[in-house]
């Protein structure tokens, strides 16, 4: 272990030397009421902001100047200025905001309203709420096409993942998934959509131009009891080829082959594993632990988990600075 | 704001047409009607204020489970109603008469063990029950009837989540307060059990006779104060107390007052439940937050279960895609059902007694202190046939 520290530090210490420059980690903690901020080369903390109650979902805008928190108690999207951590301002979100995305383009965000079975489109820029779209119970996972032209909503007890049309606001899809949807997620190409359920235990892979499961994931991990093995988020590495999921109380994220969709490793992280986020240039990829209070920082081309850092009380979401 | 959910809406039944076209149901929804029939015994006040029975006990977690259907039901062209009547012992039969003679095919009730039994007799063939309350093994066991569906925890599946705490905390000498009335006598036997099972032993076992006494009044606690340390004085050497007071006739004045320091679990203390108010984790917030706008009240057991039982026909409509009440019966006792209730993992259904299988929450007053079944049990099919009567035991013969 100790070796293997030494080695890995000699890398970081490559990668410093390296014209590239360090992006900044937000990872929001839901019980501490704070945000953690890392330095995705170092890997160590920066600092800790307050930023409201009860933060859950968490994203940044494409330029990297502003920092979205869903402060699900506060029923607020507060702003942040992504270097200082003020808050410039605060967006209507609709009651308990819980989790998120951004159109491609920045503008505008889609927020999934968990108590009120809604999703609120807010703009970004005039801070005016657009449209609130009335969705199944305990909307949560949020997608939006690469091309920006449908956000996806999940439901968690409708079961359902719902197409959204971004410029109309009409639900023009509904797939049935397995049970407790909890994450969308689209692959770069835009061909495929990945969306986890995490009682069901399956990641369903649609078509999105169809609307049609073409298969639907499952997990298998020797001692580990399969009630366990919970999907929630995922992320698709820019090529298509790697597909991550997090598998929550089996405190594993799952490694799959994004062309065959098959599952072909198990990376062993912190507890509770449930959001992730990768580096810019995808030599990292974060993920939360909320039992175990701490990240696990993922190398992303060997498959291997090569550290663990200590964050704020029960970390939820996390996002990586642009630039 | 309001006009533009308006429009939306109407926009939701184009996307809901569209996904009725593949079920072939046409425009017009269709619904699936139930009731919830609770039965009133007529009770002394709880121990404690706080525990008062609300006026609409059960039937908030109806409402609860009806609007989530409802929801859902938008976009499978489906719609859900659960009527709601209360009734005496005495004119629970009349009642369900009503209810069956409306054709209701789905009936939750809300009953004591006698009672329920009574009521699925008198239902046969022609409708569903769905029992929310009452706990008793028999009805699990050589009373089981193939009309019942059971969304309330046993007695034994209580009994074993608390035995595998205790056993894992080491605590394995048990000194047994049993009440006097046929519910905690029912109870006691699945602690007996539990301790087999598990390989406790009770070292010392006594039974709180109700004389009606000790209730709430100002001479209540002062009485109470000396009582109860006089009732467990001389016990054999012992671990823990366990209560076991249906009734809620003395458990609650237990704590602090036995003769010697030892924790007090069972109906008091550290309580097996179906579910509690303090839950939090796998997305219970956003439920509690949802049953409390609603009915303005923190959640009781009764709610939750009645909650589970709508929420399983509903769930087997939007599986199933249809609303025949034969089909989603189907659905429900078969082994490729599986509903989620904030409690961690699917509940499924256990094919040889028609209980629905259930983690159990393990709570103090204020927290869920911890979820049975505890990691160190395992078992072949599923972690959860370590609570209650399993497979090879059941005395279920429908």
């Amino acid at each position: 272990m100790k070796a293997a520290t030494a080695i890995l530090t000699s890398a970081l210490c490559l990668g410093f030397a390296l014209p590239a420059a360090a992006n900044r980690v937000f990872v929001s903690n839901e019980k501490g009421n704070d945000v953690t901020v890392l330095d995705s080369e170092t890997l160590e903390v920066i600092g800790t902001y307050p930023v409201g109650a009860r933060p859950r979902g968490i994203t940044i805008s494409p330029d990297g100047k502003e920092l979205y928190v869903c402060a699900s108690d506060d029923d607020l999207v507060r702003v942040f200025n992504p270097e200082t951590m003020e808050e410039t301002h605060t967006l209507p979100s609709g009651p308990d905001p819980e989790l998120f995305v951004l159109h491609p383009s920045g503008n505008p965000l889609y927020i999934a309203n968990e108590d009120d079975n809604l999703v609120t489109v807010v703009d970004t820029r005039t801070h005016k709420v657009l449209a609130e779209i009335p969705v199944g119970v305990e909307p949560e996972g949020m997608g939006v096409s690469p091309d920006g032209k449908v956000v996806i909503n999940t439901s968690e007890t409708t079961n359902m993942a719902h197409f959204i049309n971004s410029e109309t606001f009409e639900i023009f899809a509904n797939v049935l998934v397995d049970s407790r949807p909890r994450f969308a997620q689209f692959n770069d190409a835009g061909n495929k959509l990945y969306v986890s359920s995490e009682i069901g235990g399956t990641v369903s892979v649609i078509d999105p131009e169809t609307q049609q499961i073409t298969k639907k994931i499952s997990f298998e991990i020797p001692g580990v009891l399969p009630e366990a093995i919970q999907p929630v988020g995922v992320r698709v590495t820019k090529d298509g080829k790697k597909v991550f999921v997090a598998l929550g109380p089996a405190n594993r994220v799952a490694v799959i082959n994004g062309e065959t969709d098959e599952v072909e490793d198990y990376l062993l992280v912190g507890q509770r594993v449930w959001q992730m986020a990768f580096t810019p240039d995808e030599k990292y990829l974060f993920t939360t632990n909320g039992n175990s209070n701490d990240v696990s920082v993922i190398d992303v081309a060997a498959n291997k988990v090569i550290k663990s850092v200590p964050v704020g009380q029960q970390p939820w979401g996390v996002v990586v600075a642009p630039n | 704001m309001k006009g533009r959910i308006i429009i939306l809406l109407a926009g939701l039944s184009i996307a809901n047409q569209a996904f009725a076209q593949n079920s072939a149901d046409g425009a017009q929804p269709q619904t699936v009607r139930a009731a919830v029939l609770r039965v009133d015994a007529p009770h002394l006040p709880p121990i404690s204020r706080l525990d008062a029975a609300p006026e609409d006990l059960g039937f908030a977690g109806a409402r609860l489970a009806i609007e989530d259907n409802d929801t859902t039901g938008r976009f499978m062209g489906q719609d859900f109603e659960a009527v709601e009547v209360t009734a005496t012992p005495e004119t629970a039969a009349a009642e369900m008469d009503k209810l069956l003679a409306e054709g209701f095919p789905f009936i939750v009730t809300l009953a004591d063990d006698a009672e329920t039994l009574a009521l699925a007799d008198q239902v046969g063939d022609r409708a569903l029950v769905l029992n929310a309350r009452a706990r008793g093994d028999n009805l699990r066991g050589a009373d089981c009837r193939i009309n019942v569906i059971h969304t309330a925890p046993s007695y034994a599946m209580l009994a074993d989540a608390l035995a595998q705490f205790l056993m894992w905390k080491k605590w394995s000498n048990w000194f047994l307060i049993a009440g006097s009335h046929p519910e905690d006598v029912a109870l006691a036997d699945a602690y007996r059990r539990a301790a087999v099972k598990f390989g406790a032993k009770i070292v010392e076992e006594r039974t709180y006779e109700d004389t009606g006494g000790s209730r709430r009044s100002d001479s209540g606690h002062v009485q109470v104060q000396q009582q109860m340390p006089v009732f467990t004085q001389r016990a054999a050497s012992h671990d823990v107390v366990i209560a076991a007071d249906e009734n809620g006739v003395f458990a609650d004045w237990l704590p602090y007052a036995t003769w010697d320091p030892r924790p007090v679990t069972g109906s008091s203390g550290l309580v097996p439940r179906s579910w509690a108010p303090s839950l939090e984790a796998w997305g219970a917030t956003q439920f509690q937050n949802r049953f409390e706008k609603l009915a303005g009240r923190p959640i009781r057991e009764e709610d939750y279960q009645t909650w589970v039982a709508l929420r399983m026909i509903g769930e087997a409509a939007t599986r199933t895609q249809s609303t025949d009440p034969a089909k989603l019966k189907e659905f429900m006792l078969s082994d490729n059902f599986e509903v989620a209730g904030f409690k961690g993992q699917k509940l499924t259904m256990r094919d040889w007694d028609h209980q629905l299988r259930q983690p159990i929450l393990l709570t103090t007053g204020s927290v869920t202190a911890s979820v049975s079944p505890q990691d160190q049990y395992l078992h072949q099919t599923s972690a959860l046939d370590t609570l209650g009567f399993d497979r090879p035991e059941t005395e279920c013969k429908f």
